[in-house]
């Protein structure tokens, strides 16, 4: 089992407001909650923007009436696995001499992995998908030696109520 | 623009618009704007020594009032001196509101003379907080932090507004108008649940209920009463419920926890149903909540939907507010029981009632041994009749303050309970007194406690306000060297001070005050008299107390509450 299923994956709508990040964030440390990726961005709403917030632990009953409780707050919603459609970008910067670069470049072929730069001795390619896929690209890469990687904190949506995929399981 | 005026102005104008008539503060640069409109406002200004001073002191008027206490300080140091107030306050959910000033708004982030990030600082302290940097907001925002500071779960907001906001003018239209929309708490707890809860209170057999401060800030006295008297229910009242329930009640069983009453906390103990209603199940009842009330099923009634579930499994949980969800209680019980008489549960009551004659709290004043702060709380609640409200530092005295006062009725005694904040009294006194000016009020304060703020005696001598102190001087910070004296092997590691110095009665009297001292056991009582007869100053009364005292009963830090020392002789 890859280890993001481990985690919880919620979904924050704050008001736009100057230093709502700071708020959330000041109030995961303060009670001792661990954040494994937080993001945050602009919704269809100027005047909202939303979280997606990844945790660990069991205390998700504590951390959701926690959020509730910060002023800015609108509204926090945990997403059942396979009910949210999740995406991650990953930056992943692989060392590959001549000699192995085309065996590099077809493995990436399968993870629709897209080479984004190419160097003398490296390759990055850049990946986005679900959360899983990108620990399977990372997990497979590791073979040839990684110089450097950035990855995103995941961003979720909720499926659509009628969604036609809902149910269906995670891929990769 | 004409109909404009300053944002000093609108603050100021916004503060009456809340009712506010008396506020605690100091003034410093970026806030002279305000304090130039403060000038000619009909808002009393109490001038404190420390900013500390003036957030205690708001916060003991809230407590005594029920009103929201208002506190001003400037930029930089003025607002890190309301850490602590604004600490106390939250964690004991009193509702204040901090007015602080920023330097302008143009500076902020460039290390200007007297900034800091207040907001940033007040994050943790505080129910809300905002930085206001535009003069037409002001007014919205000070409406805003009186509707959080007082509504839901009380608690103090800290409202920081930048020096060009207070210069620069705009029109005031007085408008009330809220836009908070991810705030709406609850009130009315869900109908369901309260039958549920009734449902599990006629089949319990051995119930208490125990009261928090939730019930207080609710002004839910005369229903939480109602309530235990009509489902005939024993009850506890927490270190911040004391007095919401007579102490004289046949149903009364004081205070559980680590230093409360045998049979409070012995029935918490050995109940199969705890009425939880505004308490938080605090370290301090609780014990190790691993062992705590072991067949116990609980009710827990509470504003604040994230103390539901916090600490203790909850078998009906219930979100609202305590006096509201009492009418609620009240009605459904009313009905069920349908004209019949509540349970008699005799059994319960009759091993209740063993445990308060066996193991009642006790002291022994010898008549040539050193004063004893129990006799000492003892005399003054005989020649008040009971009839003040009463003010604690924390500590030892606070602990022996709050078994042998006699409380009557809610809001008379005001401490520092969640945050234990040593310095808290002095100011809290004076808050209180100034907000209630017909009652007698009487701060209950350690030397060590003592110590840390006595430099508010001067506001209350030049402003006016009779409090009425009394000093427990053991020349020591008793709690702590009790700790050492049972749990270190009596190393008194830095908790020794002086019974000599300092003169705590020459200090009040170089600071306004009537100094007055008692050495021995018969001049306990006169010194009292001679307390209580000073109306037109603040008094300090020393009392040279026996330094080895201890508190008891006491149950162990992280402790079982099955385990309860009656006295050092329990000690293994």
């Amino acid at each position: 089992m890859s280890e993001h299923q481990m985690h919880h994956v919620i979904s924050v709508t704050v008001e736009n407001k100057p230093g709502v990040l700071a708020r959330v964030a000041s109030m995961f440390a303060r009670r001792d909650f661990n954040i494994h990726s937080l993001t945050v961005g602009p919704t269809e709403d100027p005047s909202r923007s939303r979280m997606t917030v990844v945790v660990d632990g069991p205390e998700m009953e504590q951390i959701v009436k926690q959020l509730y409780k910060l002023v800015h707050t609108l509204k926090v919603s945990e997403h059942k696995p396979g009910e949210a459609v999740e995406r991650e970008i990953m930056l992943l910067r692989v060392n590959a001499d001549p000699k192995r670069r085309s065996e590099i470049l077809e493995a990436a072929n399968v993870f629709e992995a897209k080479a984004v730069d190419v160097g003398a001795t490296t390759v990055t390619f850049e990946v986005v998908g679900e959360p899983g896929r990108l620990a399977d690209f990372h997990e497979m890469m590791k073979t040839y030696g990684i110089a450097s990687l950035v990855k995103s904190g995941r961003i979720a949506l909720a499926k659509d109520s009628k969604s036609m995929t809902k149910k269906q399981k995670r891929t990769a | 623009m004409p109909n404009e005026i300053s944002g000093a102005e609108i603050l100021l104008k916004s503060l009456e618009l809340e009712g506010v008539d008396l506020v605690f503060g100091i003034p410093g640069g970026a806030i002279l704007q305000a304090y130039d409109s403060l000038y000619d406002s009909p808002i009393r200004h109490v001038l404190v020594r420390h900013e500390q001073g003036g957030g205690h002191m708001a916060s003991g008027y809230a407590h005594a009032t029920g009103r929201v206490g208002v506190t001003i300080a400037t930029s930089g140091p003025g607002a890190t001196n309301l850490v602590t107030p604004l600490a106390d306050a939250y964690m004991d959910s009193i509702p204040v509101v901090a007015i602080t000033a920023q330097v302008p708004s143009t500076s902020i982030g460039l290390d200007a003379f007297q900034e800091t990030h207040t907001w940033g600082i007040a994050m943790p302290v505080t129910k809300h907080n905002e930085l206001v940097t535009e003069t037409s907001e002001i007014a919205g925002a000070v409406h805003e932090a009186f509707h959080l500071a007082k509504t839901g779960r009380p608690g103090p907001v800290l409202v920081d507004i930048t020096k060009d906001a207070l210069v620069g003018t705009a029109s005031f239209t007085g408008s009330k108008k809220i836009d908070l929309p991810g705030y709406k708490p609850s009130v009315k707890g869900h109908s369901r649940q309260v039958k549920a809860a009734i449902d599990l209170i006629m089949e319990s057999e051995r119930p208490v209920l125990y009261a928090g401060g939730g019930t207080i800030r609710a002004e839910a006295s005369r229903e939480l009463t109602q309530f235990a008297e009509l489902l005939r229910l024993p009850t506890v009242t927490t270190l911040m419920a004391r007095g919401v329930i007579p102490d004289s009640h046949d149903l009364a069983l004081g205070m559980p926890g680590m230093h409360g009453c045998y049979t409070a906390s012995t029935a918490m103990q050995k109940s199969d149903l705890l009425i939880n209603i505004g308490a938080r199940f605090d370290d301090r009842v609780t014990g190790n909540p691993e062992f705590f009330a072991p067949h116990a099923r609980v009710i827990h009634v509470d504003v604040d939907p994230a103390e539901i579930g916090k600490i203790r499994f909850v078998d009906v949980p219930i979100v609202g507010d305590a006096k509201a969800v009492l009418t609620q209680l009240i009605e459904i019980a009313t009905k069920r029981l349908d004209g019949h008489e509540a349970p008699a549960r005799s059994a319960w009551f009759d091993t209740i009632r063993s445990w308060q004659r066996d193991f009642p709290l006790t002291f022994n004043q010898e008549e040539d041994g050193p004063i004893q702060q129990q006799y000492v709380i003892e005399q003054l609640h005989k020649a008040t009749g009971g009839d003040a409200i009463v003010v604690a530092g924390v500590g030892q005295h606070q602990m022996w303050t709050s078994q042998f006062w006699g409380f009557e009725r809610p809001n008379t005694w005001i401490n520092s309970g969640g945050l234990g904040t040593m310095g808290y009294a002095v100011p809290a006194s004076i808050g209180a007194q100034a907000g209630m000016p017909n009652e007698t009020v009487i701060c209950i304060d350690g030397d060590g406690c003592f110590q840390m703020t006595f430099q508010e005696l001067i506001t209350a001598a030049t402003e006016n306000i009779p409090v009425k102190i009394v000093v427990m001087n053991n020349a020591s910070l008793g709690m702590v060297r009790q700790w050492q004296k049972l749990f270190f092997n009596e190393r008194f590691s830095a908790t020794d001070l002086s019974y000599e110095n300092p003169d705590i009665v020459m200090l009040a009297e170089a600071m306004g005050c009537v100094g007055l001292r008692a050495e021995t056991p018969d001049e306990v009582i006169p010194t009292i008299e001679k307390g209580l007869a000073v109306t037109d100053r603040p008094v300090v009364m020393e009392f040279r107390c026996d330094r080895d005292a201890m508190v008891f009963p006491m149950i162990k830090a992280g402790g079982s509450n099955d385990f309860i020392l009656m006295g050092p002789e329990d000690i293994t």
